[in-house]
């Protein structure tokens, strides 16, 4: 019973950790407009096709970077994808939520333009009841914080480098 | 769009480590028994008709043994000095008509109980409904001649806890009958369904889809209100109902509403009676 003792643990070191709610996604990551500019390749938020739950090409241009990738995935105040999903890959990374699946092995799951589409909006993919927050659609919720008024949780650069890391996963 | 419930169980069908590993984090609520001063509280209960769950059940199911046998032993729960505290304050007196607490109410063992089960009530000179922290207040201005306490004042947490301790045990009921407490009732579920902020979430998404299961490390209760004010081993102080609710808002990265705002106190109404039938267990613990 591996994963009910992990479960015991785990709880008793919560308690000197502050609240992981009020230091879940901390932060909030700003749309750079900038960056389109920059480099003329990135799709803005509001251009984005997802078809047939797949999102073909990259938002930059480019492919993502698996080691930034890991990084922003782990990120509170990024993807803090563990919050909800377990990852035997980061297992030296305390407390992996169950809200959603394991995302073991996902790339045998899913094609990486599969898996750009789940982060850019969720909601496209799996439905509007879906709890998982859409990383990089400007479909939001209720009176959303006024310094991220129109900003995506993700910068295309982000959201490219979590899918380059997560077809890592085989 | 797929439906991922058949496509969870395909892939477990193909994947069997993995959905093993699914099963056994999920990590259920406990069942033990919370008798506090001998007194035996209800942690389950029937749900009131119309609510959407099963069973309810009190956060205490959802902490840790280490905390969870805090709260049981009132010897060693911590809130139980803002109780202390809350006694002194209800001794003091106040304000220009010379008063205190005491002087009207007098043993608030026998005035009080009962007040923290049936709370938020309806207010008819306001045309609102109002909980305990307003209620002092409304004392305070009116029969007292003191001022309102600022929002999540030290004093008014632990007044308010010791007005709710004294209902230790009983069962929440609020009483959706008297002016139009349904339609604030009302208004607070369309606030408890809304979607918030940039993660873009509710209340249910949280409470009412995941309880049971893991956020991080944090263990997803039903969001009941019963053990209100907590007292909190991280910030080692009592939270009030409204400052939980903001915290939570805050989290999903929506602009935080007012203290008594219209949707806060409807959402305080809303929350409460899904709590129906649950013990008042102020002052719980929380990490
Ligand atoms: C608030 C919780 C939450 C957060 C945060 C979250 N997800 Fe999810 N995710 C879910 C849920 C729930 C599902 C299952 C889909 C459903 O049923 O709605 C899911 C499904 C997925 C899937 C499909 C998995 C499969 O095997 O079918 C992937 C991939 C995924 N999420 C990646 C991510 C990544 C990467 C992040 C961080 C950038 C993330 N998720 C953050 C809740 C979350
Ligand atoms: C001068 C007398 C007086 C003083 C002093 C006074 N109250 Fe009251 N209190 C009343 C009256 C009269 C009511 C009923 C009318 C109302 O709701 O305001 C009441 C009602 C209440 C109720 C509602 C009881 C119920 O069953 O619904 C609470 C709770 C309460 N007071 C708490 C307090 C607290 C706490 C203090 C001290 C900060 C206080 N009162 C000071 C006269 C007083
Ligand atoms: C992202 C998930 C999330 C959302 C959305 C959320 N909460 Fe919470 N809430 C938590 C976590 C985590 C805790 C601490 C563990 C627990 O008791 O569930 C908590 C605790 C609570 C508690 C304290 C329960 C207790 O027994 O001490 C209440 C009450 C509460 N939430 C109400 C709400 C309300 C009302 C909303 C909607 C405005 C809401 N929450 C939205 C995650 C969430």
């Amino acid at each position: 019973m591996h994963g009910a003792r992990f479960i015991l643990a785990a709880a008793t070191l919560s308690v000197g950790l502050l609240a992981a709610t009020g230091q879940m996604f901390g932060g909030g990551q700003a749309f750079a407009a900038g960056e389109a500019a920059a480099t003329g390749q990135v799709v803005p938020p509001q251009d984005v096709k997802i078809k047939d739950n797949a999102v073909m090409a990259s938002l930059t241009g480019k492919p993502g970077d698996v080691a930034a990738g890991r990084k922003y995935f782990v990120d509170k105040k990024l993807g803090n994808c563990l919050a909800c999903h377990a990852d035997k890959d980061l297992s030296k990374q305390l407390f992996h939520g169950n809200v959603g699946p394991t995302l073991d092995n996902v790339a045998s799951r899913w094609k990486p333009e599969q898996l750009r589409a789940i982060l850019v909006n969720a909601k496209a993919v799996f439905g509007p009841q879906t709890v998982m927050p859409g990383f990089y659609s400007l479909e939001v919720g209720k009176n959303v914080r006024k310094d991220l008024v129109g900003k995506t949780i993700l910068s295309a650069d982000q959201v490219e480098g979590i899918v380059a890391y997560l077809s890592t996963l085989k | 769009m797929l439906n991922t419930k058949t496509m969870i169980a395909a892939l477990c069908a193909g994947a069997v480590v993995s959905c093993v590993t699914l099963q056994m984090t999920k990590a259920d609520p406990v069942t033990d028994e919370l008798v506090i001063d001998g007194k035996k509280m209800i942690t389950h209960a029937k749900p009131p008709e119309g609510h959407p769950l099963d069973v309810v059940r009190s956060g205490w199911l959802y902490r840790e043994p280490d905390t969870r046998s805090l709260e049981a032993d009132s010897f060693e729960n911590p809130g139980m000095l803002f109780v202390s505290k809350g006694e002194q304050i209800w001794n003091k007196v106040e304000g220009t008509a010379g008063k205190s607490c005491a002087s009207c109410h007098h043993d608030a063992a026998k005035s009080m109980k009962g007040v923290g089960a049936k709370y938020p009530v309806w207010d008819a000179k306001t045309k609102r409904p109002i909980d305990v922290e307003l209620q002092i207040d409304k004392c305070r201005v009116e029969q007292m001649g003191a001022p309102a306490y600022k929002f999540d004042d030290g004093n008014q947490r632990a007044l308010t806890t010791y007005i709710k301790y004294q209902s230790l045990g009983m069962p929440v009921h609020v009483d959706l009958s008297k002016g139009d407490m349904k339609a604030w009732w009302q208004k607070g579920k369309d606030v408890y369904y809304t979607r918030f902020g940039q993660l873009n979430l509710s209340c249910a998404s949280c409470h009412e889809e995941n309880n049971g299961k893991h956020i991080r490390a944090d263990h997803l209760s039903q969001g009941n209100v019963n053990g209100f004010p907590t007292y909190r081993l991280n910030t080692t102080g009592m939270v009030s109902v409204q400052n939980r609710f903001r915290g939570c808002i805050r989290d999903t990265r929506a602009e935080i509403p007012k203290a008594f705002s219209d949707e806060l106190m409807a959402l305080e109404l809303y929350v409460t009676w899904r709590g129906t039938g649950l013990s008042v267990e102020t002052p719980a613990v929380r990490q």
